[in-house]
C-alpha cells in the first residue's frame, strides 16, 4: 500500500543566522528533500537608486559603500569609472595604483568573510575566528586611509580623496608577508577536512551553460569552468600592468567555488605586492579644479580655489548628457553601474547591477532535489550580501 | 576579439529591417529597436554564431514623464566569446505590455519583476510577475519620477494596538531640495513660507 505523503511548507528566515542577512525563503519540502524554493527579497530595500537620483554625484558615493558592505571600495570604483568615462578624465597613475590596491584588499575582505562563514554554516567555527582577526587588520587599513572602517567614501571621480598616510604602505607590505600563512592555516582546517568535503563536494552543481543562462558572474561563473574575469578581459584602471592568474573550477560545485576563492585571495596578495613594489609618486586626483576640490592651503590664498570649493560642495560638478554602462569585477562578480546623465549635477538614472541578485535568483534551480541541510551550504557558497541584492 | 565596427556591420546587415538606429560609444554598441521585434532580436543575438551575446547582464527602465512615450526599456547583453557589450533600447508607452524574454534567458525572471515593481511596466507571458523589492501590499512604483522621494507610508510599532502599523509619512522637517542652479534663491518651501 502506498503511503500518502504531503509536502511541507517551511519558512526559512528572515531572521535566520545561516541566511546571511534578511532572506525569507519559502521552501516546499517532501520529507527532507527540497522541492521548490521561493526567495522573498527586499527586506533590506532602501531605495538606493531613487536616492542617488536626488543627490549630487559626490553625495552618491557613500551609497555605494552600503551596497555590498563587506567590500565597499569595489563598488565605489564602478561609479567613479562611469563618471570618468563620461567626463573623459585622466586618472593619475598613483591614484590608479592606490585604487587597485584597495580593491584587492576589498576582495580579500569579502572572500575571508565568505569562506569562513560558509565553513561555519557547515559546522566549523574556528576558521571564522581566525579569519575575522585578519579582516580587522584590513579594516584598519581602510580606516587609516579614509577615516572609516566600513563605509569608506574614498574613491572619487578622477582619483581618490587623499593620499596614503605615512607608513601605511609598509604596514600593508607586512600584512601581505604574513597573510599567505593564514590562508594556509585556513586551508589546513578546511580543504581536506572530511566533514567540509562531505557537505560541499557535488552540492549545488552548476553547469557551464546554466551559469551563462542565469547571468552568473565572478566565482559562480569561474567555479563552473568559464574563464572570465573583467580584470583580464576588459581591464580598467591599471590592471593590465599586473601579472596574476585567474583560478577556474572544474565541477561547478560548492567545493570548487571555495577553492576558487582561496586561490583568488592568494592572487590578490600577489597584486597588492606588485602595487607596493611599483607604487609611483605623484598626484592622487585629477588637477581639474572643476571636478576635484582644491587643497585646504589654496583655499586660504586663491579666490579661484575658494569659488571652486564652494561650487563643488553646493551644486557639485556637472556631468554631460550621456549614457553608459561600466562594470568592475567585484569580489562577488560583475558589479555594474548603468548611468544616464542629463548635464546637471545629479544623475538622471543610476541602475546598479548587483551580482548577488542574479545568483540568488537561481536558488530554486540550485537547491531543487537537495536536502534541507544543503540550503545553508549552497546559500553560503553563492556569497550573498543583502545590501547589494536589495539595494 | 572581433572588431566592434565589424560587429555593428553584421548586426545592421542581418537585422536591417528591425534596427531603428545603432551607434558605437564608449566601446559599446547601442541599438534602438521596436517593441514588437524585441524577442526576435534578443533570440538572434543570443544564438547567432557571429554575435553570441549569451549572457543577459541586466534589464532596466528609464522614466521620462514629459515624453509622450514615457518609458525606455534597456537590455544589457554581454558576449564572452567576442568580449563585447550591447545596449538595446525600446520605447514603451505607459500601460503598454511588453513581451517577456524569460523563455530565452531564465535570468530575465527577476529582472523583469524588478522593472514591473519599480516602474509598473507589465510583461506578457512572464511566469510569475509579482513585486520583488518593495513591501508586501505596497502601492505605487517608486522609481517613477512622479513618486515622492519620501514615499507615502511609514511603518512603526504601535504600543496601543500591539502591532506594526502603517501611517502616512509625517516629516519633522521638510525635505530640503536646494535649487543649486542659483544658490541665492533657497528652496521652494522657504519661498512659499515667506510669501505667507
Amino acid at each position: 500500500m502506498a503511503k500518502e505523503t504531503k509536502t511541507l511548507n517551511l519558512n526559512f528566515g528572515p531572521q535566520h543566522p545561516a541566511a546571511h542577512g534578511v532572506l525569507r525563503l519559502i521552501l516546499q519540502l517532501d520529507g527532507e528533500i527540497v522541492e521548490k524554493a521561493d526567495p522573498h527579497i527586499g527586506l533590506l530595500h532602501r531605495g538606493t537608486e531613487k536616492l542617488i537620483e536626488n543627490k549630487t554625484y559626490t553625495q552618491a558615493v557613500p551609497y555605494f559603500d552600503r551596497l555590498d558592505y563587506v567590500a565597499p571600495m569595489n563598488q565605489e570604483h564602478a561609479f567613479a569609472l562611469a563618471i570618468e568615462k563620461i567626463l573623459k578624465i585622466e586618472v593619475p597613475i598613483r591614484a590608479q595604483y592606490i585604487r587597485v590596491m584597495f580593491c584587492e584588499i576589498g576582495r580579500i575582505l569579502s572572500h575571508i568573510l565568505n569562506v569562513t562563514t560558509q565553513a561555519m554554516d557547515v559546522g566549523a567555527l574556528t576558521p571564522t575566528l581566525w579569519g575575522f582577526e585578519e579582516r580587522e587588520i584590513l579594516m584598519g587599513f581602510y580606516e587609516k586611509v579614509s577615516g572609516s572602517r566600513l563605509h569608506a567614501n574614498y574613491f572619487r571621480a578622477g582619483g581618490v580623496h587623499q593620499d596614503l598616510p605615512k607608513g601605511l604602505d609598509k604596514e600593508i607590505g607586512n600584512f601581505c608577508e604574513r597573510f599567505p600563512k593564514i590562508i594556509n592555516d585556513l586551508e589546513l582546517l578546511l580543504t581536506d577536512n572530511r566533514i567540509f568535503k562531505q557537505r560541499n563536494v557535488d552540492i549545488g552543481v552548476v553547469s557551464k551553460q546554466d551559469a551563462l543562462d542565469y547571468s552568473f558572474s565572478g566565482v559562480m561563473l569561474r567555479g563552473s569552468g568559464v574563464p572570465w574575469d573583467l580584470r583580464k578581459s576588459q581591464p580598467y584602471d591599471c590592471y593590465e600592468q599586473f601579472e596574476f592568474k585567474i583560478p577556474v573550477g572544474k565541477n561547478g560545485d560548492c567545493y570548487d567555488r571555495y577553492l576558487c576563492r582561496i586561490e583568488e585571495m592568494k592572487e590578490s596578495v600577489n597584486i597588492i605586492n606588485q602595487c607596493l613594489a611599483n607604487l609611483p609618486v605623484g598626484p592622487i586626483k585629477t588637477d581639474d579644479g572643476k571636478i576635484s576640490p582644491p587643497p585646504k592651503k589654496e583655499i586660504k590664498q586663491s579666490m579661484e580655489a575658494l569659488i571652486h570649493h564652494f561650487k563643488l560642495y553646493t551644486e557639485g560638478y556637472r556631468v554631460d548628457k550621456d549614457e553608459i554602462y561600466t562594470a568592475v569585477e567585484a569580489p562577488k562578480g560583475e558589479f555594474g553601474v548603468y548611468l544616464i546623465s542629463d548635464g546637471s549635477s545629479k544623475p538622471y538614472k543610476c541602475k546598479i547591477r548587483a551580482p548577488g541578485f542574479s545568483h540568488l535568483q537561481a536558488m530554486d534551480y540550485l537547491i531543487k532535489g537537495h536536502m534541507l541541510a544543503d540550503v545553508p551550504a549552497v546559500l553560503g557558497s553563492m556569497d550573498i550580501v543583502f545590501g547589494e541584492v536589495d539595494r | 576579439m572581433q572588431n566592434i565596427q565589424d560587429l555593428e556591420k553584421i548586426l545592421n546587415s542581418e537585422l536591417n529591417t528591425k534596427i531603428k538606429s545603432s551607434f558605437i560609444k564608449h566601446n559599446q554598441i547601442y541599438l534602438k529597436i521596436d517593441e514588437v521585434d524585441l524577442t526576435e532580436v534578443i533570440l538572434f543575438l543570443k544564438t547567432n554564431s557571429k554575435t553570441k551575446f549569451r549572457q543577459l547582464i541586466d534589464i532596466t527602465a528609464v522614466d521620462f514623464p514629459e515624453n509622450e512615450i514615457r518609458f525606455k526599456l534597456v537590455y544589457l547583453l554581454l558576449s564572452h566569446e567576442f568580449n563585447q557589450r550591447i545596449i538595446i533600447e525600446i520605447d514603451v508607452k505607459d500601460k503598454e505590455i511588453v513581451g517577456s524574454i524569460t523563455s530565452i534567458f531564465p535570468a530575465a525572471n527577476w529582472m523583469e519583476r524588478e522593472v514591473f515593481d519599480m516602474y509598473g511596466i507589465d510583461f506578457k507571458d512572464h511566469p510569475d510577475l509579482r513585486r520583488i523589492l518593495t513591501d508586501y501590499g505596497f502601492e505605487g512604483h517608486p522609481l517613477r519620477k512622479d513618486f515622492p522621494l519620501t514615499g507615502h507610508n511609514e511603518v512603526r510599532y504601535s504600543h496601543e494596538t500591539k502591532k506594526v502599523i502603517y501611517e502616512p509619512v509625517k516629516l519633522e522637517q521638510n525635505y530640503r531640495n536646494f535649487d543649486y542652479e542659483s544658490p541665492w534663491e533657497g528652496t521652494k518651501y522657504i519661498k512659499e513660507q515667506t510669501k505667507e
